[in-house]
């Protein structure tokens, strides 16, 4: 039953409900990297890196649902990164986003991970 | 002798009386339709970008009033003004006549009526409030939420009744940006564990000592920003407000529940403006000032003899007024030499 198809696909809806969101991730990467909070979202990191000009990696948009609490899929999406730290370099905010990345990725993947999932 | 009618004892009035006043063989009416002096300004608690006390700026500048020739005339609305062989006309409600050689307008704005944007529910819902709800809140150093409770999460949306054409106005206000940072920051020094967010179209930091107010707002502070319109607002079940946007920078929908809504109200053109300007033919489409030319006559209306400064002529910081003030008094002392 459960290989039958039928030809077409529901998608999960997918909004941003902050009232169940769980900003402990966030907490917990805001104290690692301080710098996160800086960010005001003009684009240049991603419009500098290299993995964005061949797939679908958006570090700036990774930042967003971070910051909006929406953790789901994003260690799957910040594998294409190399860091090769050009983000970092551009950044007026002074954000260190190579450090961001890997807290990020250390968070998420850790076995002990703070929030439900 | 020469007499200068100002209208409106605002920042504006106030600031280019104390200067006219200086020179000699000058006598100032200074016409102001309520009892007392600086209304707006008295309901604010701090000031941006310095977090300096208003109070201090409404003592500081009611002292510049002291002067023998400048005539406080509180309580009398000037209802026209009209040219009179070379010099000028007044009239007030009570109709008593009185005449100029030069008339000042700074009649000033009022803020956005939050009612008009329903579906935000202010007036409707304890829990939306305006920006100037909440000053005067913060002034009392006590913010509480609908029920009587700390809050726990405050929401701020801006542009309310500003870049807005269901409100009938494109233009921006230009303060509410940096008000919300400013209330933000207070708030967050009030109560440390309450959570804020700002919900904005553009952040236009556009001031000295902005930027960096919006940069520490984030960094000291936790002030957190969302890029998005909030297109409704609702009540829960336990009095909190619901509201609904899209955060445009994830490009996904958004639903958050807070304790207090603020709405960031925009500025308008004061009744006594929209009445003035009209009768005087210098209305903009929405009442407010029109001037010469916007870089070296912004003070001059078509009528010779008749000057406008301050926020009748468009949404104005503070500080804008009272530097746009003395620039009047240029014009004006020119005029009348």
């Amino acid at each position: 039953m459960r290989n039958l198809k039928f030809g077409f696909a529901i998608s999960t809806p997918r909004s941003i409900n902050m009232d169940v969101a769980d900003n402990r991730l966030l907490k917990q990467l805001e104290a690692e990297v301080p710098s996160f909070k800086r960010c005001m979202n003009c684009g240049a990191c991603s419009a500098t890196c290299s993995a964005r000009q061949f797939t679908d990696y958006n570090i700036r948009r990774i930042h967003s649902l971070f910051r909006m609490q929406q953790y789901q899929d994003l260690e799957k999406e910040l594998r294409p990164c190399m860091l090769c730290g050009k983000c970092t370099l551009v950044c007026p905010r002074g954000v260190n986003l190579r450090s961001m990345i890997m807290n990020m990725k250390k968070i998420l993947t850790d076995p002990k991970r703070k929030d439900n999932e | 002798m020469k007499t200068i009618a100002i209208i409106g004892a605002g920042p504006a009035g106030i600031e280019a009386a104390s200067i006219l006043a200086a020179k000699e063989e000058t006598e100032i009416l200074l016409f102001e339709k309520s009892a007392s002096t600086l209304d707006n300004l008295r309901d604010k608690a701090f000031l941006f970008p310095d977090f300096s006390a208003a109070d201090d700026l409404v003592e500081i500048l009611e002292a510049k009033l002291n002067r023998d020739n400048i005539k406080l005339l509180s309580g009398k609305e000037v209802k026209s003004v009209t040219e009179q062989d070379g010099g000028w006309q007044l009239q007030d409600a009570e109709g008593t006549s009185y005449t100029a050689d030069a008339v000042l307008m700074t009649t000033g704005y009022k803020v956005f009526d939050a009612h008009r944007k329903e579906e935000l529910g202010y007036g409707i819902y304890p829990g939306v409030i305006t920006s100037i709800d909440m000053e005067k809140k913060i002034k009392e150093g006590k913010v509480l939420n609908a029920v009587g409770d700390t809050p726990k999460k405050i929401v701020f949306l801006q542009c309310v009744g500003s870049r807005d054409e269901k409100s009938g106005n494109h233009y921006c206000s230009k303060v509410c940006c940096v008000t919300a940072v400013k209330q933000a920051i207070e708030l967050r020094k009030l109560l440390p564990e309450v959570e804020t967010y700002i919900f904005y179209m553009d952040l236009r930091m556009w001031g000295g000592g902005f930027e960096e107010m919006y940069r520490e707002s984030q960094e000291k502070y936790g002030v957190r920003y969302v890029r998005g319109r909030i297109s409704e607002a609702a009540s829960t079940y336990d009095g909190k407000i619901q509201i609904k946007s899209e955060d445009t920078l994830v490009g996904l929908p958004l639903k958050m529940s807070a304790d207090l809504l603020v709405l960031m109200v925009g500025m308008e053109p004061s009744e006594g403006t929209k009445m003035l300007t009209r009768q005087c033919n210098c209305a903009d489409s929405y009442g407010f000032a029109t001037t010469m030319n916007p870089h070296l006559r912004d003070n001059e209306t078509a009528q010779p003899g008749l000057f406008v400064a301050g926020s009748c002529k468009r949404p104005m910081s503070l500080n804008d007024t009272l530097t746009d003030a003395r620039s009047a008094v240029v014009k004006i002392a020119e005029y009348l030499r």
